[in-house]
């Protein structure tokens, strides 16, 4: 059976999966950027028009949908960090197995936050 | 006796040059693929720092998500450095998604004819909120007024 070569990148394990990560993520934020900018356009029909629709922003299933967007964004934005370290430092092929639990540290803390701050604003009842 | 033993891939020994048949970048495309990789990057690095301040700003502060309506955007529209900073955001965001998309339809479409309508159907949307977005960042209205009467729900300077 032939055994992985030694130094690959993007074929298996950490590379690979965050990787996958990466395009998943960037496609689910790619859909919503198309509707928040029609969304965000209503301000332009009237300003009743918008407020009802980001009226819909703030039910609590939709709270949930945005903390799950903005997990995607900072996995992302992190990742994407690690995938420019790895391209133009040195030493950024050597460490990305390093560098990749650094973003999900630092996911866990951003994200962490922000969805502690959001929710309870959201749920919080207003 | 010595014998050169010629690079793989290469062109007459000591040329210094690749043999035409395995140059890179010489195709009708030019460097479109060698830009588009770096700008994914580039614009990768601003969209951080944009995008962050973005959720902070709209989501973190004050009451959140509640203070959002048509009178917030009214008030940061009103401002020409958020006007810039949603502006370089909607761009810079639509470039490196399309990009992104175009990658991942280049990958996975097989078939000619089909890779080639998924990226029309990209494209076009990628023009339309663009041109979207932009003429509304910049004909924004804080006070609309129809027919001589004010919307209600307006965000107007006190008479």
């Amino acid at each position: 059976m032939p055994t992985k070569p030694a130094g690959t990148l993007y074929r298996g394990r950490e590379g690979m999966w965050s990787w996958v990560g990466h395009r998943i993520t960037g496609v689910v934020i790619f859909f919503f950027l198309l509707v928040h900018v029609l969304d965000t356009s209503l301000v332009r029909v009237s300003p009743e028009a918008y407020t009802a629709v980001i009226g819909a922003y703030k039910n609590p299933l939709m709270a949930l949908g945005e903390t799950g967007l903005v997990a995607a964004i900072v996995f992302h934005a992190f990742n994407g960090l690690r995938v420019i370290a790895i391209d133009f430092w040195k030493k950024g092929a050597k460490y990305q197995r390093q560098m990749l639990w650094t973003v999900l540290v630092l996911w866990l803390v951003v994200f962490g936050a922000f969805a502690i701050r959001h929710l309870s604003l959201a749920l919080g009842g207003h | 006796m010595s014998t050169d033993i010629q690079t793989p891939r290469s062109g007459k020994i000591g040329s210094g040059k690749i043999a035409p048949q395995y140059r890179r970048g010489t195709g009708s495309k030019g460097n479109f693929e060698m830009f588009a990789w770096l700008f994914m990057r580039l614009s990768g690095v601003v969209l951080v720092v944009l995008i962050f301040g973005h959720l902070f700003v709209n989501l973190m502060v004050g009451e959140g998500i509640h203070g959002i309506d048509f009178g917030f955007v009214a008030g940061k529209w009103a401002d020409p450095f958020w006007q810039f900073w949603d502006l370089a955001m909607l761009w810079l965001a639509m470039l490196h998604g399309t990009n992104g998309v175009r990658t991942i339809i280049n990958d996975y479409a097989e078939k000619d004819a089909t890779r080639l309508w998924l990226k029309v159907v990209l494209y076009a949307a990628t023009v339309v909120i663009v041109v979207l977005g932009t003429l509304v960042i910049f004909t924004f209205n804080p006070c609309p007024v129809v027919n001589g009467v004010q919307l209600p729900g307006g965000f107007c300077p006190a008479p």
